[in-house]
């Protein structure tokens, strides 16, 4: 059976070649290192009109992994705070869950887009009249745009500083927990990590000063010059995927919920832990092993679904790449190619990282 | 069973395994369109003046008028075509893959999509160029006031690359917002997401009529690159490139001997050699394209002669309101010249 699948790939391939040069349609990936020529608006790393169309491939994928990573965040937090709110005994706040879960659940995520980039949008200032906060931060149709801290060279002290900080809370925590679960010690985390964190933030400010500055936006002519510009296809992408993406996990939230057994409850109350200690140390993580699963489809969803940015013309990699690349040098099969690969690389790197999860969360001692 | 799980697989196998010959065979497209009984042509997907269906369905346009009068050369009957709107990022894949057999979408002839895509572009039928369009209350004259201005556009198609080549030249900063679909670029470009919205000087024109109040914007006197719109076809199929340009430059030719679409049967007796070769009555120049010899008859009456085409599309008695510019005939000053027939 494999035999005959890799025959048909092969034939496949070559099928492809011999009617591309019969056509005399260029082929190969040689384009990669050829000048791109356009713009884009949203990058976060250094890219300009004489890059090559694998930088352009390079900003694409990191905006999609941005709003993707950003997106799971959002709708992963939003998503169990509507389940736990589902199953509230407080009529008003189950109600209003509900509700939201089935608006959001069943409006085509294309149209939620639209609403927001199109509906929303219209709405907001121009620039010239954009509402300001303090001087600094001003929100238009433009996008919302913030001051952007200037790091001198001597900022790498802070940096470590914070370093050291991130690595003692871990560390202090693991401390404690294995001392927790070993010996029943309780082993202080927050006052020496604060201590601690003043101490070497302190000694950083020593050394280095005040190495940073604000760069403020002005409006000049058209638009905001300086700071940093959040535009409104990010916001509006953003937005649309956590909202209609939490909903789905609500839903997987309390299904999984539910599927913990009342006795579990009841044991908790017989011991007296109050109902949120409960829910958070009994119940969760036992509902964590029904929920991942579907969870796990959940964001692979959700990366795909970001896909949708060609809609409103955010440029992620579908709309750079597959769209604007394919356009201008016109080899479909190669670049759809490409842009394939990388979505399954990402779902599949997904799904492992979440796999490491359930495995680690699994009951000990139980087959499932 | 194994062996007939054998045998089934050894077939496959085999089956698979054959070289791909059996890739094309098909005939060319002269035939495959006549046997089809019908000319499949692929349009934008609405751009009023050059293709641009009706509530009714029907398709109206410069580029729509072109197909007709392919399809009235090929059948004799103007009406034996059917459109397919395209999008910017589909119409090479459309025509490379046989879905349609000439894509006449006001696409620009440029060295790289005429050698690199496997696309043959044969003759112009008209010449464009990219402007800008801006609300008239910013109090912007010209392109070079357009520092910092953010741009809407159409993603993938040569205007994005001019803009960028155009605000580097004049040590400018933008942005730029690049939609899929036209539509979607004007209406952000509506919303007041851009300052400029820019594509083809003619689309500017037709696409303003879109916006919700078009006496509101104004279009930008500077033409910042030369865009030379015409039809494409599948390379590698001399005949029936030939066809689509001779079809072309028959309605130039009919408008430079004051043939049209009213008095050609008048002029059937015309004594002028170059009116009757034009009209198919000497010479056999519609055999040696595998078409009836009346060919530029059927196309002049049944769609009208470059100048119609022109005027009853885009020209000044229609909304658009474009003048004839560079696309007057060379006699007139401008670049529309058709090679003899004869």
């Amino acid at each position: 059976m494999l035999g005959a699948l890799v025959l048909a790939m092969v034939w496949l391939v070559a099928n492809v070649q011999s009617n591309l040069e019969r056509q005399n349609i260029n082929s190969g990936f040689g384009f990669l290192s050829e000048r791109a020529g356009f713009g884009i608006n949203q990058t976060l790393i250094e890219y300009s009109e004489d890059s090559n169309f694998g930088r352009v491939l390079m900003v694409g994928l990191f905006n999609t992994l941005l709003v993707s990573v950003l997106g799971i965040g959002f709708a992963t937090f939003l998503g169990f705070v509507l389940g736990v709110a589902r199953l509230s005994r407080n009529w008003l706040i189950n109600k209003t869950a509900m509700v939201y879960v089935e608006i959001f659940r069943n409006v085509p995520l294309l149209l939620q887009i639209m609403f927001w980039y199109f509906g929303v949008l219209r709405n907001l200032p121009t620039p010239r009249q954009a509402v300001s906060i303090g001087e600094t931060m001003f929100l238009s149709n433009r996008g919302i745009v913030l001051p952007a801290i200037e790091a001198g060279v001597a900022a790498w002290w802070y940096g470590a500083a914070l370093a050291i900080s991130v690595s003692a809370y871990f560390w202090l925590g693991r401390r404690a927990r294995v001392a927790r679960l070993n010996d029943g010690l309780v082993l202080p985390v927050w006052r020496p990590l604060a201590m601690l964190t003043v101490v070497v933030f302190g000694g950083a400010a020593l050394m280095a000063g005040m190495p940073f500055s604000l760069d403020v936006p002005a409006l000049k002519g058209f638009n905001f010059r300086g700071g940093i510009t959040i535009v409104p296809e990010f916001v509006a992408l953003l937005l649309a995927l956590s909202l209609y993406t939490a909903a789905f996990i609500a839903e997987i939230v309390r299904a999984g919920i539910k599927s913990v057994s009342k006795g579990q409850r009841e044991a908790a109350a017989a011991l007296g832990l109050p109902d949120n200690t409960a829910l958070r140390l009994v119940v969760i993580p036992q509902a964590l092993r029904v929920i991942i699963p579907p969870l796990t489809s959940q964001y692979l969803n959700l990366t795909k679904n970001s896909s949708l940015a060609v809609a409103i013309a955010y440029p992620d990699i579908v709309s750079v790449f597959a769209g604007t690349t394919l356009t201008q040098v016109g080899q479909a099969v190669e670049i759809i190619f490409i842009t394939m690969m990388i979505y399954l690389s990402l779902s599949l790197l997904t799904s492992f990282a979440m796999n490491r999860y359930n495995a680690r969360i699994a009951l000990v001692g139980q087959n499932t | 069973m194994q062996i007939k799980r054998l045998a089934f697989m050894s077939v496959l196998s085999l089956v698979l395994a054959l070289p791909p010959l059996a890739a094309k065979a098909a005939g060319s497209t002269l035939e495959v369109v006549k046997k089809r009984g019908f000319l499949q042509c692929g349009v934008s997907q609405g751009l009023p003046g050059f293709s641009n269906p009706d509530d009714k369905g029907n398709w109206t346009g410069i580029d729509v008028d072109l197909c007709k009068a392919v399809a009235a050369a090929v059948f004799g009957d103007a009406k034996k075509v059917k459109f397919t709107p395209l999008s910017a990022k589909e119409r090479f894949t459309a025509i490379q893959s046989g879905e349609v057999d000439i894509i006449a979408r006001n696409t620009t002839w440029s060295m790289h999509r005429d050698t690199a895509l496997g696309v043959d572009f044969r003759a112009v039928n008209y010449y464009d160029g990219q402007g800008f369009m801006v609300r008239s209350d910013l109090g912007v004259t010209s392109t070079t006031e357009l520092d910092g201005a953010t741009l809407c556009t159409n993603q993938g198609t040569t205007t994005e690359l001019n803009a960028a080549d155009y605000f580097r030249a004049q040590n400018m900063q933008y942005e730029i917002v690049a939609f899929e679909k036209a539509d979607e670029a004007v209406a952000a470009y509506n919303s007041g997401r851009c300052d400029a919205y820019t594509t083809d000087h003619s689309a500017l024109y037709a696409q303003r009529l879109k916006l919700t109040d078009p006496k509101a914007h104004i279009v930008l006197p500077e033409i910042i690159s030369k865009e030379p719109l015409g039809p494409a076809v599948r390379q590698g199929d001399n005949n029936w490139g030939d066809i689509v340009a001779w079809v072309h430059y028959a309605t130039v030719a009919a408008e430079e001997l004051g043939v049209t679409s009213e008095n050609i049967a008048a002029m059937g007796n015309s004594q002028n050699p170059s009116v009757r070769r034009l009209l198919g009555k000497d010479g056999t120049f519609g055999d040696n394209l595998g078409i009836p010899d009346d060919w530029a008859l059927q196309a002049v009456k049944q769609v009208g002669n470059y100048g119609e085409i022109f005027e009853r599309n885009v020209g000044i008695n229609t909304p658009l309101g474009i003048k004839r510019g560079l696309n007057a005939l060379w006699t007139d000053g401008g670049l529309q010249y058709a090679p003899p027939i004869r």
